[in-house]
Parts: structure tokens; C-alpha cells; sequence
């Protein structure tokens, strides 16, 4: 049986690993090349790097720091952050990710999935949603969750499955950094309308808000940055409780 | 011991070499076919999507040499699909070492795909796995599967049991990373090294 994935995340500025509560209010936890390594060690499923700063600096990915990580790295290793071309992916594929995460570049222009599924492959491709809950519906943000657009989380996830997107990392912006519980809901909503993975992201703060995030929350994967970083859940711990909950866990 | 990794365009060739250099190989990443053809172990990696990285094996000739090569060749993910017959994704013909078709996982009880994370290997057979990997978990990430069949060298169970590896003479192959397979997966190259 496919086992549930665990993936901690390192949220990069300036080359350090930051966390802020809903986007905002960075503070620093750490040497991301030691906390890669740690995680892989540890017993992670995954390994997610975001250069936070990149789209909005339009800066591209720090690829000097993504291959320090991944040479200490045996678990899979995904790459965002002003990600917007072929050239962009492919210079983190030599550099060691064996995935990307497009953001803002998937929204601006939605036939870059295709162009990119077609050159690398559906499973390299991973689209992020950020989105918050206004008025009742869930809208997707770019830049970092800086700015709103007009499209809306279900429809617009919905075209980057149709045009390759081999799975889809979607952050609650209301849930982030909160540590009180995933968008169950949406969540739940996301995986019956997608035909592929979702990787549950925003509010992870305890263990039976995983326990939660697989079961009512159907996610294939869940997310989470600064409980890991900061010691507050083991991922240890965390697969022996889900363990004992009868979530498969490696 | 000389290892070479064909080098074709395969998407993640670095992380294969962190792997091997994590074992305390250096290996040699070359698309030079005398290279290949005196090399002691080659691996053909492969990440991506089956024309467009059949077309550049076809553009370098390398569709003609990795069948004829003699020494043990690992076939990794995307790598051993195109070292079948043909393949489901945009009606690819590959390579032919194996004579398998590849198909695309039909889902019958709400599974995702692409197949994306760590799964079992059971059935164990080749010289790339030991007793102690059975029922192991590897990492595993592609839509397309290979169907079982008398080459099939450990099963992995997903919408239905079907090839995690393959082995036919000097050729093995493993659908799923062992260089992102952990601990599980170092032992496997290991294994594959010491063929």
C-alpha cells in the first residue's frame, strides 16, 4: 500500500530557513543544508524548498544552495520559487531537485504546464496554490501570497491538472503558521475534484492535525515547516502515532 | 571500478550521482559511446516523458548502443520504460530490451496518479535485491506501468500488481528511485555495484 507522505519545508530567504505566521513576520530557524540533511535522516518522506523571496526580488532559485542540500539528500527534493521557463527547470534539475513547484508563473500563464509536462515529465511538475478565504471563496494569490488574482482554488487547480500537472501543493494563507489545523475542508473538496496528488500545506500545529489532514482531509501528503524546525513534532514521534491510527506511514 | 551514467538530456542525473557519490563513487556522466561501450556499470537514468526523451536517444544513437551493451546496465524509472517495447505515453515506440508494453495506471478505487510516493517491493528476483528488501518501501513516481511478466523482478502493488523491476540477462531495471529510496535504496546500488 502507498504509504501517506510526511514532507517538512524549508522556506529560504537570503539563504537561511525562515517561517512567518501567514506569510508574514519571518523569523529564523536554521541552516537549510543541516536541516535537509537532518530531515532525510529522520525519516521525512520528502523534502520541499521554497525560495520565498525569489518572485518577489525576481530573483531565480538560490541553485548553488538547492545542490548543497541535495547532495546530503536520499529522499526526493522539490524546487520552487520564481520558477517561469524550461531554462528555470532545468537548471534545478541539474542542481539536484527531481521536482519543481511552480507559483506565480502557472497563474500568469497557464501554458507553461503544458510546455513543461511535455519537456519533464507530469511527476516533476508541481503546481503551489496559495489561496485565502474571501467572501466564501477560496482565491488564488501569487508573489508570495502578495497579491489576489481572480482565479478560484478548485477551477484553476482543476486546469493545471488537465494541463500536466502531476500534483498539486495548495497552502491555506488563513492557515499558515497558525498550527491550529489544515483547511479540512477544502481539502477534502480539492482531492475529490483532482484525479492527482495533494500535498496538504497551512496549520499543521499537533499530531492529530495530520491524523485529521489523511483521513477528512484526504490528502496524499502533508506539509508543515515550523513544528519540524523548531522541534516542537519528531517526525518519528509523528509516524508512530499515525501508525497507531492505522494511517500508513513509511 | 569504472561506473558511467549516460548522459542524455534525463532530468535528474544529479541526484543519481549524489547517490553514488554518497556510496564513495565518482562516477562518469558521458554520452561518448566508447565511454559507454568500456565502461564496468552503466546506469541509464531517467526522468521526464517517453518521446521527447526517446527522440534525444534517438537524435545521439544511444537507442542503437544501450541494447547492445554487455556489461550489467540499471535502468532507472523513465530509463527502464524506454528499455520496453513501446509505451501508452504519446504512443512511443522504445527500445525493445524487454518486450513489454508500458501502460497508463487506470484507476479502479479512487487512486491518484501519477503513482507518487513510498510504496512495498514483494516478489524479489535479480541481483540488485537481497532477502532483507522484501516488503521494503522504495519511492516511487510515474504514471505508466509495466505490466508483469516472466522478466519481472519484485512487484509493487498500485490500481493493480505490476512490475517494480524487471532483469533479463545483463539488464536490470527498477521502476521506482532507488537514488531517492533512502537507506533501502543505497543497498539496492550497492547491490547493483557488486554485481
Amino acid at each position: 500500500m502507498l504509504a501517506k507522505r510526511i514532507v517538512p519545508c524549508l522556506d529560504i530567504k537570503d539563504g537561511r530557513t525562515v517561517k512567518g505566521i501567514n506569510f508574514v513576520n519571518l523569523r529564523d530557524a536554521g541552516d537549510p543544508v543541516e536541516l535537509g540533511a537532518a530531515y532525510s535522516e529522520k525519516g521525512a518522506d520528502e523534502l520541499v524548498f521554497l525560495d520565498i523571496t525569489a518572485t518577489h526580488e525576481k530573483r531565480k532559485t538560490l541553485a548553488a544552495l538547492a545542490k548543497n542540500i541535495a547532495r546530503n539528500l536520499n529522499i526526493p527534493f522539490t524546487v520552487g520559487g520564481g520558477i517561469g521557463s524550461i531554462e528555470d527547470v532545468d537548471v534545478c534539475l541539474m542542481n539536484g531537485a527531481d521536482k519543481v513547484s511552480i507559483n506565480s508563473a502557472a497563474v500568469r500563464n497557464p501554458a507553461l504546464i503544458d510546455e513543461l509536462s511535455l519537456q519533464f515529465g507530469n511527476q516533476c511538475i508541481v503546481v503551489a496554490a496559495d489561496a485565502k478565504l474571501i467572501n466564501g471563496e477560496w482565491i488564488i494569490h501569487v508573489s508570495g501570497g502578495r497579491i489576489p488574482t481572480e482565479r478560484r482554488l478548485f477551477e484553476f487547480t482543476k486546469e493545471m491538472q488537465e494541463r500536466g500537472a502531476g500534483e498539486i501543493l495548495f497552502t491555506s494563507m488563513d492557515h499558515d503558521g497558525t498550527k491550529a489545523g489544515f483547511a479540512i475542508e477544502a481539502l477534502a473538496q480539492l482531492s475529490d475534484n483532482l484525479d492527482i496528488p495533494i500535498i496538504a500545506s497551512g496549520g499543521a500545529g499537533t499530531m492529530a492535525h495530520f491524523e485529521e489532514v489523511f483521513t477528512k482531509g484526504k490528502a496524499d501528503a502533508g506539509l508543515a515547516a515550523s513544528i519540524f524546525h523548531f522541534g516542537e513534532i519528531e517526525i518519528s514521534d509523528l509516524k508512530r502515532y499515525l501508525a497507531g491510527k492505522d494511517i500508513i506511514v513509511r | 571500478m569504472n561506473l558511467t551514467i549516460i548522459d542524455y538530456n534525463a532530468g535528474n542525473t544529479q541526484s543519481v550521482i549524489f547517490a553514488l557519490n554518497r556510496l564513495g563513487i565518482e562516477p562518469i556522466l558521458t554520452d561518448d559511446f566508447e565511454a559507454i561501450q568500456k565502461a564496468d556499470k552503466v546506469i541509464f537514468p531517467g526522468v521526464g516523458e517517453a518521446s521527447t526523451t526517446m527522440a534525444f536517444l534517438r537524435q545521439k544513437g544511444l537507442d542503437k548502443l544501450i541494447p547492445q551493451l554487455k556489461q550489467p546496465v540499471l535502468g532507472v524509472c523513465l530509463g527502464m520504460q524506454l528499455m520496453c517495447a513501446h509505451s501508452e505515453e504519446n504512443d512511443t515506440t522504445c527500445m525493445g530490451i524487454f518486450s513489454e508494453k508500458v501502460k497508463l495506471f487506470q484507476p479502479n478505487n479512487g487512486e491518484k496518479v501519477p503513482h507518487m510516493g513510498w510504496n512495498n517491493i514483494t516478489n524479489l528476483k535479480s541481483g540488485i535485491f537481497d532477502e532483507s528488501l522484501e516488503n521494503e518501501r522504495v519511492y516511487f513516481v510515474h504514471s505508466y506501468y509495466v505490466e508483469q511478466s516472466s522478466y519481472t523482478a519484485a512487484v509493487a502493488d498500485y490500481c493493480q500488481p505490476f512490475s517494480a523491476a524487471l532483469h533479463k540477462d545483463n539488464f536490470y531495471a527498477t521502476q521506482f528511485h532507488p537514488e531517492k529510496s533512502g537507506k533501502v535504496g543505497a543497498r539496492i546500488i550497492e547491490n547493483f555495484i557488486n554485481i
